[in-house]
C-alpha cells in the first residue's frame, strides 16, 4: 500500500507526536511515529529497563455482542472462546480454507462500557483491519459486530510499566498477564475511563490500554509526565517483538502459513483440535488438525537464528544449508539491540528446524553463518502471578 | 587539505599527499539512524569511482557505500568496525570509513563543495 502524505490518516495523538519530534512513516494508511529523537536503539532498551509508551491506535478494535457472539466467532479461529471468562485475553488467529493465517488477534469477553451485559472485544492488525471486519460481517446474523474506530490503543511496555501506572491506578497491579479490566485514571480535567490488559508486543511486562480518542492526548501527556515513561516508536516495536519471538502479520504470518508451521500450535486449545469437545469447525480445520496429528504433513517450520558475525540479516535473504541445499527464507531480521547482535526469523524445510544447527545466509554474495536458536531471542518477564 | 561532498551524502577529504579520507555526512547517519554494522571494502582494492565498496547499517536500514573517486584502498576504519556507532557519534572525524589513493584528483572538481552540499540538503 502507497499512501501520499495528503491521504494518510492520522491518530488521536498526531500533535502530540510532532511536539516530541518524532519521525513519521507511512504504515498500514497511518501516519505513525517510527522514532523519536532518542532513536531506535536508546527507546528499544528503556523499554527493556523502564516504561515504554507507544502509540498503536492504528490497530482495529471491535466489539462482538449477543448470546452466541463466542460461538460464532469460534467459526473463524481455532480457538476455544466459548469457555474464556470475562476478563481473561487469549490470542487468536483467523484461518482460512487452506489452512492459511488471515490475521492474528486477541480477544477478551468483557462487560460493555455502558454496562449493558458482556461483548467480546477484539484487537486486530491495522493492515488487516477491513478484511478482518467484513469477515467478521459474516456473522451479523449471530451477533452484532461493532467496529470502534472512536477508541484509541496505547501500551505501557517494560518492567516500570505497571508499577509506574498502579501509582494511578493501583487496581492495575490486581491483574495478572492477560488479564483485563476497566479502570478509572484520576486526570486533570476529570477521570479517564479505559479498558487496560495485561498484555503486550515486547515480551515485557505492561498493559495494552483502549481510551476513548478523544481522551487519548490527556492521557498520553499524564502517563509521558511520569519519569520512568518515554515515548517509543514503531521502529523499536518491531525490534522488541523480533527478540521476543513474536509474529509480525504479513511478514512472519500470512495466508501462506499455517499455525502448525508458524510455531503456533500452542495457541489451540485442546477442545477444538482432534478429539476434543467442539473439534474442528473453523476455515482450514481438516488440514491445520491433520498437521498437528501429524506434524510430518507441514512442510515448513518457524525458526529463530542467531548470527554468529555482526552482519544483520534481513526479510527476504535466503538460506542455505552447508551442502549448498537451499533451506529456507528470512521473514524477518535486524539486529537486536538486548541480544546485542544480529536475530532472524525464517521459514525452512522441516528437515532444517534442527536446535543448535547452522545455516548460511546469503547476505550481498556473502555466506553468513548464523545459529538456530530457540525463540524467544530474550526472555519474557510476563507477570503470571 | 579539501572537503568534498557527493550526492551520495558522503564526505571525502584529500591531505597533501594525495590520500583522501572518506565517510558518511551528519546528514547520512541522522537519516539512517543507529548504524549498528560497518561493511568495509578490502585494503588494496582497486576501485573506480562510484564503485560500491561497503555497506553501512542502521537498526531499520542498510545503505551502499559508494566510492567518491577511483583510486586504490589504503586503509579503513578499523575502530568503527568495532565500534558503527562512531558513524553517529562523529560522523566526520573519528566515524570515518576508509583511505584511498586518488588515481585521478582532478575527478575532485566534479564534487561540491560545503557551501554547495548545504545548498542539497536545503533543496531535499
Amino acid at each position: 500500500m502507497s499512501h501520499t502524505a495528503s491521504d494518510l490518516i492520522s491518530t488521536p495523538l498526531h500533535a502530540l507526536h510532532l511536539e516530541l519530534g518524532a519521525r513519521m512513516v507511512p504504515f498500514a494508511g497511518y501516519a505513525m511515529p517510527v522514532q523519536y529523537p532518542a532513536g531506535i536503539l536508546s527507546e528499544h532498551l528503556h523499554t527493556r529497563q523502564g516504561a515504554g509508551l507507544f502509540d498503536i491506535s492504528h490497530m482495529g478494535q471491535v466489539a462482538l455482542r449477543g448470546d452466541a457472539a463466542a460461538a460464532a466467532l469460534e467459526s473463524l479461529v481455532p480457538m476455544d472462546i466459548q469457555g474464556l471468562p470475562e476478563g481473561k485475553q487469549r490470542y487468536a488467529l483467523f484461518t482460512e480454507a487452506q489452512g492459511g493465517i488471515l490475521d492474528d488477534l486477541m480477544v477478551i469477553p468483557r462487560q460493555r462500557a455502558d454496562r449493558a451485559g458482556q461483548e467480546l472485544f477484539l484487537i486486530v492488525n491495522a493492515a488487516c483491519k477491513a478484511q478482518d471486519i467484513a469477515l467478521l460481517q459474516t456473522l451479523s446474523d449471530r451477533c452484532e459486530v461493532v467496529p470502534m474506530p472512536e477508541q484509541a490503543l496505547l501500551a505501557l511496555q517494560g518492567p516500570q510499566a505497571v508499577p509506574t501506572f498502579a501509582r494511578l491506578v493501583p487496581q492495575a497491579a490486581d491483574l495478572i498477564f492477560m488479564m483485563g479490566a476497566w479502570m478509572d485514571v484520576p486526570a486533570a480535567g476529570g477521570p479517564v475511563r479505559i479498558f487496560a490488559t495485561r498484555s503486550g508486543y515486547t515480551g515485557e511486562d505492561g498493559l495494552e490500554i483502549s481510551v476513548a480518542a478523544a481522551d487519548a492526548d490527556r492521557l498520553a501527556r499524564l502517563l509521558l509526565s511520569l519519569p520512568e515513561v518515554k515515548p517509543i516508536g514503531l521502529g523499536a516495536r518491531d525490534t522488541l517483538r523480533l527478540e521476543a519471538g513474536l509474529c509480525l502479520y504479513g511478514h512472519d504470518i500470512d495466508v501462506s502459513t499455517t499455525p502448525v508451521e508458524a510455531g503456533l500450535t500452542w495457541a489451540i486449545q485442546k477442545v477444538r483440535r482432534t478429539g476434543g469437545a467442539r473439534a474442528g469447525g473453523f476455515p482450514g480445520a481438516d488440514i491445520i488438525l491433520s498437521q498437528i496429528d501429524n506434524p510430518t504433513l507441514a512442510p515448513r517450520r518457524r525458526i529463530g537464528l542467531i548470527g554468529l558475525d555482526r552482519t544483520p540479516v534481513r526479510e527476504g535473504v535466503d538460506l542455505l544449508a552447508a551442502d549448498g541445499r537451499h533451506a529456507g527464507r528470512v521473514t524477518s531480521g535486524s539486529f537486536a539491540p538486548s541480544a546485542g547482535g544480529p536475530v532472524a526469523m525464517a521459514y525452512v524445510t522441516a528437515e532444517f528446524a534442527v536446535p543448535g544447527g547452522t545455516l548460511y545466509a546469503q547476505v550481498r554474495g556473502r555466506a553468513v553463518p548464523m545459529q538456530l536458536q530457540p525463540m524467544p531471542f530474550v526472555p519474557h518477564r510476563y507477570w503470571r502471578g | 587539505m579539501s572537503l568534498k561532498f557527493t550526492p551520495d551524502h558522503e564526505w571525502i577529504r584529500v591531505d597533501a599527499a594525495g590520500v583522501a579520507t572518506v565517510g558518511i555526512t551528519p546528514h547520512a547517519q541522522d537519516a539512517l539512524g543507529d548504524v549498528v554494522f560497518v561493511d568495509l571494502p578490502e585494503v588494496g582494492r582497486a576501485v573506480a569511482a562510484h564503485d560500491t565498496v561497503g555497506v553501512v547499517e542502521s537498526v531499520k536500514a542498510a545503505a551502499d557505500v559508494f566510492s567518491p573517486v577511483s583510486g586504490e584502498v589504503t586503509e579503513v576504519n578499523e575502530t568503527l568496525r568495532a565500534d558503527p556507532s562512531l558513524a553517529n557519534t562523529d560522523p566526520q572525524d573519528s566515524g570515518w570509513f576508509f583511505r584511498i589513493k586518488l588515481s585521478d584528483p582532478g575527478q575532485l572538481d566534479g564534487l561540491m563543495d560545503e557551501a554547495a552540499y548545504a545548498e542539497l540538503l536545503k533543496s531535499a
